[in-house]
């Protein structure tokens, strides 16, 4: 069965699904029962399960995600929201050193089976404090999985994934994807953790891309399609774990690779990727890697200001243009 | 339990710490460690209060409240000694150890940063009707992180089952508390919570064992968190390699007249002495079993140092 949902219906659904089928599973964040979210992505929970299952916190995310971990190692399935990704800065000693690390500092007797559930990424006007898309700082965490729902599908999917993973997981989604509308599976059985997807097949160069980024790539190569460029998209979809086979697979085909995200350049994850393909694909390659990523700045509030700094689908098609020209 | 079971656990904590720092000194222990010589009433009279399922959080310096909870004597020293410990694999050592098989969801070396944590479990306890309380235990310096602050508040507006020793041995790491805050108790910050809070002498394991146990009642009938700040001394440094230069002339000297056993013991006659005296060989043998069956416990095999990351 197949319903056609927005994405941030989608989120809803999934943890609709998650409390409902789990009553180890509690919801708790900054404004997320009564008022139901600022976004609407808890919208009807709290009537529906009640405050003994989803409850609104100070503002504290330090707080509630050790209390999150705590909540965890004794026995319940936690999701905790930060209600902007930004927010997940100030808790940073929670979830690094704290979350990603009492498994294994254990040896395997403590477990943290835990979703911080987040959105991020720019949108028009928002300043540098609300426009991080910190999935880097994540993925270089040992201990942590991370999950970038591309779409209203996987939105659903993959917070699925999330809340019945025994391992923590950061959910990131996209803010600027939340209005948009898609095939959502809801009778789908629950995927196990990881996996990139070809969403697009194409024979002359390889983009792979996650989070709002996906989208941009799938209108650049609609672009490139008519300039006789067939563009195949991988969405990455989780970095931790990463399946890079997919996307080693996907360079052999194609011999070129570019790395879109919308995080600044230095230091974001598709350097990770492109390390990794200039290792295990360097014979497959027949162009340089690309990189397509937001230019080192804080992100500026004006849209003025926004249009050259984040990347979009003409950013994508222009680093594809220079990758297949090479 | 008497005087003489708090006196024996006392002094296995005590003794445990001595020979670890013996240990320590011929090389055996990798890396740092922070003791609690002279603060040993605190955790004893504490974990009095506590039953089977109560979880208990402690901080670097939480090698008595490990032992007074129960925790293997072995199983720490090989933890420590950088082994393959039936605790944490050698994973976690002297100031991030843990054992959830007592409950113990373990230290920190990370300031103030289990209070979150054991607030998690406090929530636990509230949500599923266990009955169970949290205890957690900070010293004087975390109570001006800002995660300590988050989680009171927290515990406060969700009423659970949550309690907070605070150890004030009156430094802040290598700092005078003194002047690090403004109150002259930090339980004077639990108004700032609408938490109750009381004052107790931390070297005198009963007065210890009436606050925690009013605490743990008040928090197991539903009635949310307290604070029970315990007054008491470091006998020792901060961490093993800290001369205390900072420390006034006497200070230490006086402390060990008003440490916990050296109490008991002034106040003893001939024949509790004598009975004293037989609870150190005891404890002392105890721990030397311990100390050896550590030393046979393997280290852990390198090829295992990717295992653990995830489930």
């Amino acid at each position: 069965m197949s319903e056609s949902l927005r994405y941030i219906q989608a989120v809803n659904a999934a943890l609709t699904w998650a409390l409902d089928s789990r009553t180890d599973t509690i919801y708790f964040g900054e404004d997320v029962a009564l008022p139901g979210g600022p976004f609407g992505a808890t919208k009807g929970l709290h009537k529906r399960f009640g405050s003994e299952r989803i409850f609104d916190t100070p503002v504290s995310e330090t707080g509630f995600l050790g209390m999150a971990l705590g909540a965890a190692m004794t026995g319940l399935r936690p999701i905790a929201e930060i209600m902007y990704a930004d927010f997940s800065f100030v808790a940073m000693d929670q979830i690094v050193n704290q979350i990603a690390t009492i498994h294994y500092s254990s040896a395997g007797r403590w477990k943290a089976p835990l979703v911080i559930r987040m959105q991020q990424g720019y949108s028009p006007g928002a300043c540098a404090q609300h426009s991080h898309s910190p999935e880097a700082y994540f993925a270089h965490t040992p201990g942590l999985r991370v999950a970038l729902p591309a779409t209203p599908d996987d939105a659903y999917q993959m917070l699925r994934t999330a809340v019945v993973s025994d391992d923590p997981v950061v959910v990131a989604e996209a803010r600027m994807l939340y209005p948009t509308r898609g095939p959502v599976r809801t009778d789908a059985p629950v995927e196990p953790v990881g996996g990139a997807r070809v969403v697009r097949p194409g024979t002359d160069v390889t983009v792979v891309a996650w989070s709002r980024m996906v989208s941009a790539a799938l209108d650049a190569a609609g672009t490139l399609a008519e300039e006789g460029i067939d563009v195949e998209v991988v969405d990455l979809r989780w970095l931790n774990p990463l399946d890079f086979d997919t996307v080693a697979a996907s360079v052999a085909r194609t011999g070129r690779l570019v790395v879109a995200h919308e995080a600044n350049l230095t230091g974001g994850f598709g350097a990770e990727i492109a390390a990794r393909a200039a290792t295990e694909c360097f014979t497959d390659l027949r162009a340089p890697i690309a990189r397509v990523a937001a230019p080192d700045v804080p992100m500026p509030a004006a849209p003025a200001l926004q249009a050259v700094v984040v990347p979009e689908a003409a950013t994508v098609a222009d680093a594809v243009r220079r990758t297949v020209r090479a | 339990m008497g005087q003489l079971d708090d006196y024996r656990l006392m002094a296995r904590i005590r003794r445990f710490e001595e020979r670890l720092t013996a240990l320590k000194d011929a090389g055996e222990i990798p890396g740092s460690i922070h003791l609690c010589n002279g603060q040993e009433a605190i955790p004893v009279g504490a974990c009095r209060a506590l039953r089977d399922g109560d979880h208990v959080t402690a901080t670097y310096r939480g090698h008595g409240w490990a032992i007074a909870r129960g925790v293997d004597l072995a199983g720490l020293f090989a933890e420590m000694m950088g082994r393959d410990s039936a605790l944490c694999g050698g994973r976690a050592a002297s100031p991030y150890l843990s054992d959830p098989g007592r409950w113990f969801v373990g230290e920190n070396s990370i300031v103030g940063a289990g209070v979150p944590i054991a607030t998690g479990a406090a929530l636990t306890a509230q949500r599923t009707g266990s009955g169970a309380v949290s205890v957690v235990s900070i010293g004087d310096g975390a109570m001006n992180q800002g995660n300590v602050h988050e989680a009171l508040n927290l515990a406060a507006v969700l009423d659970l089952p949550l309690v907070l020793v605070v150890e004030n041995n009156v430094y802040s790491e290598m700092s005078r508390i003194s002047d690090m805050v403004r109150v002259k108790q930090l339980a004077e910050r639990a108004a700032g919570y609408g938490l109750p809070a009381r004052v107790v002498d931390g070297n005198d394991p009963d007065a210890v064992a009436e606050a925690v146990t009013e605490a743990v009642d008040r928090a197991r009938e539903g009635s949310g968190p307290s604070i029970v700040e315990a007054m008491t001394e470091r006998l020792v440094g901060h961490y093993s390699g800290d001369v205390q230069h900072y420390r006034p002339a006497g200070e230490i000297a006086a402390a060990r007249q008003r440490e916990p056993l050296a109490r008991i013991r002034q106040a003893a006659d001939a024949d509790l002495t004598a009975r004293l005296d037989a609870i150190d060989a005891e404890v002392a043998a105890e721990i030397e079993t311990a100390v050896t069956a550590a030393r046979a416990v393997p280290h852990p095999d390198p090829a295992t140092a990717e295992e653990h990351v995830y489930v």
